[in-house]
């Protein structure tokens, strides 16, 4: 706190009105109806889960290094990846982006006191928290060893019992999807109705509009889960029989419902992540974004596209060929909208004042990740290829690059970015990009072997495998624990800066959306005024302040006060 | 706008509402984020009615589930919905319709000031939630009480009576929260009128007619059944003179026997009396009916004379239509439920005379949720019941 020695009065306005320390006691983050505060608490909360998550993914990983038995058997194997996929992908990926770091910045990127709905936006976080817990209690205490699909037969069948932990786990989703779809509907009407005036929908900046095509998944698609877990949740309980083949039901109709939610669910969890990397390419290369309607289309594209490709999840389900093609076709349709970002960010690079700081670095390992698990998805998506790749460590390793390389990466250089405006710290740019550096190597160690072993036959889901494999599995086991060590090594700058870092400027990157105009940390009102909007990507008025270390609106030189100007004043 | 923001939005953050904020001094109901009525009114509407396409995809679940499994499984469905009481369907239809009616009312209402107004809308409307829920409550104990359960458990002789003195017992048991509550609104009634307290007295007085009124629903749907089940028994027994005896069947099972009621009788009596050996089960003429329409479809599944009741009338025929049939007007019912909840939270505001010409949102906004409900059933009733 050397700030307070400096300059007593700017600091005590600043510890006062900042929303950190404006209230305090347990109660007042409890009752927040702060936006700022919930997607605080909604940081914590996925980050937690993330560890969870990953160190299930090391135990895994732990275990396959040698073919045979290490220290898990078949059984335990399977309740682990079970594990493993359904707290990364209802814990964390899905609400990573959106509710943590969305509910920072929506409504201050809006110039916004707040989201339309607090009090949803409360509740929904409760909704998160209840279902988290319950979900994880439910897994952990019954040992369910479905897969995070919860595919029927498998799931509907006795072995599980009547209230089994098929039961409890989805009622743990039903939970967890209401939060998803509050948090859309609170970003849907808040982006509609709470824009200043000024702000067109074309001048809004990239991450809002990947946030609305987001929000408009999650509030079109997961009620078709919720609906679908609540059926599979009735066949446990009811017997009702709709996916139990020994009741005349069909199981694969419960695939349909599952992917009609889960594959826009995957677009759920890239969007944001998108977002995310079209601000850190313009910001970090001080470059007006490139081709920006075509960025906000296509992520309305994605959006859209999105709705129509859940069929390739079940290829060899037993669909009819007609229907096989169909999806097949309209997958390839995906990567379009998909590749125009790709080339409009590399086009903001080019010829731009590229700042190699940690954001930046995490955005180009973005990049360069989220290539290569696009390009694969090709592979998946044509039907030729997928019946000898559905079901190995190719899909294995095509999503990990897509949800991890893609989301994680992006989630973890949007915190670097974000992370000033945030908490009013600064962190260590160097450390943060030796984490930057560990986490492209160890994950490149680990997923790329995946590729290979896919190619060659190994099955996803096995807890044992052939000799053959073994040299393959034990590098991306090396892989994992590297790139667990980067991510330590990111949180650790994270803290790290909370506890030493220095007093954050106003706008440390010289970014030109509205968040950057308040202080930082933010006041608990956001603005005291509507802020006059500008184009978000025009870096030209913005200039470098070396005794603030951060970069400040130069205005050109405009005077309202009337003995300036006499000649006006009179007329 | 000014900003007292340390008072005013201080008490924003203990989660105490939106009321009373300093920078809205003579705005009470004007949330602090807000710049005007105006925007505070369009973001609820949007808000609602994105949740209602919610809701919308949310049935929509059991909707496709529904058509995929009556195209693959036609004569089942057609076999199955005759055990559906259109009469008691038809009279719910007609109660949510009304209640339709007094909920848009009850928004008229608000926009004008009329308090009192308000507040009769709202009972009346929680009245006929309560009807439905009575009804729906016979409808459902009855077919339980038959065996007409989801797949796992359906008992497949839907045709054997079941005879039991009084009430259905499992009628008894869906009927003991609405009975427990019902005391508890009598004695909060007693409690506010000696206290004197008129707005609460007020409360407990339309909650407690709510109540009654479930109670009101379940009366008139058992007097239903029993119309139904003498009309059968009558037509039956016309029928049975008429044609010596043929379908004298239907007796048997005159007060428990709805699913025989008399329209299928009737309509059938020509095949039946041709067709038919006396001491037949009731079912058989529907059946017979079904038989020759999908036949006359050139439905494939359909073998000419075979036995068609063994082939639907099991755990994963008739059983798979119960399912359906139970999760969509269950959930349906949830959602009734829901409604009601909160319905009571627009009294107790309504009460407080809280709503008028420039804040009237909440209304509005419950008004479009409890016409989406209404909406699920005139789809729920035809699907279900009245497809042949």
């Amino acid at each position: 706190m050397s700030a307070v020695a400096e300059s007593p009065t700017h600091s005590h306005s600043q510890v006062t009105e900042n929303y950190l320390f404006n209230t305090k006691g347990f109660l007042s983050w409890a009752l927040t109806l702060d936006h700022k505060r919930i997607g605080l608490m909604y940081l914590v909360g996925v980050m937690s889960s993330f560890l969870v998550g990953g160190l299930l993914a090391l135990l895994i990983r732990a275990e396959l290094f040698t073919p045979g038995e290490l220290f898990l058997n078949n059984k335990q194997f399977n309740q682990v990846f079970t594990l493993h996929g359904a707290v990364m992908v209802f814990l964390f990926i899905i609400p990573s982006v959106p509710a943590a770091l969305g509910n920072f910045l929506v409504p201050v990127m809006l110039g916004a006191k707040d989201v339309a709905f607090p009090r949803l936006n409360l509740c929904s976080f409760y909704l998160w928290v209840g279902g988290a817990i319950f979900f994880l209690c439910a897994l952990f205490y019954t040992g369910l060893d479905t897969g995070w699909t919860f595919y029927t037969p498998y799931s509907s069948s006795s072995e599980f019992g009547t209230m089994g932990p098929v039961v409890w786990a989805t009622m743990g989703v039903f939970i967890l999807g209401f939060s998803s779809i509050f948090t859309g509907l609170n970003f849907i009407v808040t982006i509609n109705t709470m824009r200043p005036p000024g702000m067109a929908w074309f001048k809004m900046p990239l991450f809002l509009w990947a946030t609305y095509s987001t929000s408009i998944i999650q509030v079109l698609a997961t009620p078709v889960l919720g609906i679908t877990v609540l059926l599979l949740a009735a066949e446990r309980v009811l017997k009702i029989g709709i996916f139990d083949p020994h009741l005349n039901g069909d199981p694969v109709t419960y695939q349909h419902f599952f992917w009609f939610y889960s594959h826009p669910a995957v677009y759920i969890m890239i969007l944001p992540g998108m977002g995310i990397i079209s601000e850190l390419m313009s910001v970090h290369s001080h470059k007006s974004i490139f081709g920006y309607r075509f960025i906000a289309y296509s992520s309305v594209a994605i959006a859209i596209f999105g709705f129509l490709v859940w069929g390739h999840h079940m290829f060899t389900a037993g669909m009819a060929e007609v229907t096989t093609v169909v999806f097949s076709a309209l997958t390839f349709s995906v990567s379009i909208p998909s590749a125009i970002k790709v080339f409009n960010w590399l086009a903001t690079m080019y010829k731009g004042t590229v700042y190699l700081n940690t954001p930046m670095c995490y955005a180009l390992n973005f990049l360069f990740l989220f290539t290569i698990g696009g390009l694969t998805g090709l592979w998946l998506g044509a039907l030729s290829t997928d019946r000898a790749l559905h079901d190995t460590y190719f899909v294995v390793a095509h999503f990990h690059y897509v949800m991890m390389g893609g989301t994680l990466v992006a989630f973890v250089g949007g915190l670097f970015h974000w992370w000033p405006k945030m908490t009013g710290k600064m962190f260590n740019d160097l450390w943060g990009k030796i984490s930057c550096l560990l986490v492209f190597i160890g994950f490149n160690m680990t997923f790329l072997p995946q590729f290979v072993l896919g190619s060659r036959g190994m099955p996803r889901r096995y807890a044992r495998y052939l000799e053959e494999f073994q040299v393959l599995h034990q590098i991306s086991t090396a892989g994992a624990f590297v790139l667990g060590a980067g991510l330590f090594v990111a949180l650790g700058v994270l803290i790290h800066s909370l506890m030493r870092g220095r007093r954050a400027p106003n706008n440390p990157w010289g970014a030109a959306t509205l968040e950057w105009q308040c202080t930082s940390p933010p006041p608990f009102y956001n603005f005291a005024s509507a802020p006059s909007v500008t184009d978000p990507y025009d870096y030209l008025p913005l200039k470098y302040i070396s005794e603030e270390e951060g970069w400040v609106y130069i205005s050109p030189t405009k005077s309202t006060d009337p003995q300036a100007h006499p000649e006006i004043a009179k007329s | 706008m000014s900003h007292e923001h340390t008072s005013a939005h201080g008490a924003g953050h203990h989660g105490d509402g939106h009321g009373g904020h300093g920078d809205h001094g003579h705005l009470p109901f004007l949330a602090h984020h807000f710049d005007d009525p105006e925007q505070q009114f369009d973001s609820g509407k949007l808000g609602i009615w994105i949740f209602l396409v919610t809701e919308v995809l949310f049935f929509s679940g059991m909707f496709c589930a529904y058509s995929l499994y009556r195209s693959r499984n036609p004569e089942v469905f057609m076999f199955a919905s005759q055990f559906l009481n259109e009469a008691l369907g038809a009279f719910n239809t007609c109660v949510l319709l009304f209640s339709s009616l007094t909920m848009a009312w009850g928004v008229r209402c608000a926009q004008l000031r009329q308090k009192n107004g308000l507040v009769l809308c709202l009972a009346l409307t929680l009245g006929c939630a309560a009807i439905f829920l009575g009804v729906k409550a016979v409808e459902y104990t009855h077919k339980w009480d038959i065996g007409l359960l989801p797949a796992g458990s359906y008992l497949a002789q839907p045709e054997v009576p079941v005879h039991h003195e009084g009430l259905s017992p499992w009628l008894i048991n869906l009927s003991i929260v609405p009975g427990i509550l019902l005391v508890a609104f009598a004695v909060w009634l007693v409690i506010t009128f000696v206290k004197g307290d008129k707005r609460m007295s007020e409360i407990a007085g339309t909650l407690l007619a709510t109540a009654a009124c479930y109670f009101l629903g379940v009366f008139v749907g058992l007097k239903f059944q029993e119309a139904e089940a003498s009309s059968s028994a009558h037509a039956a027994h016309e029928i049975s003179v008429e044609h010596d005896g043929d379908t004298g069947s239907h007796e048997a099972g005159v007060t428990a026997d709805e699913h025989a009621q008399g329209q299928p009788a009737e309509s059938a009596t020509s095949e039946s009396a041709n067709d038919h050996v006396s001491g037949t089960t009731g079912t058989e003429a529907p059946l017979k009916e079904i038989e020759a329409h999908l036949v006359s479809l050139d439905a494939p599944k359909v073998v000419p004379g075979a036995p068609l009741d063994a082939m639907v009338n099991q755990k994963g025929g008739a059983g798979l239509f119960f399912s359906i049939y139970y999760c969509m007007t269950g959930v349906h019912a949830l959602h009734i439920i829901g409604g009601m909840v909160v319905m009571v939270w627009l009294l107790v505001r309504a009460t407080k005379d809280q709503f008028h010409e420039q804040y009237f949102g909440p209304v509005d906004y419950v008004g479009l949720y409890w016409h989406l409900v209404d909406l699920i059933w005139i789809y729920l009733f035809p699907l279900l019941y009245l497809i042949k």
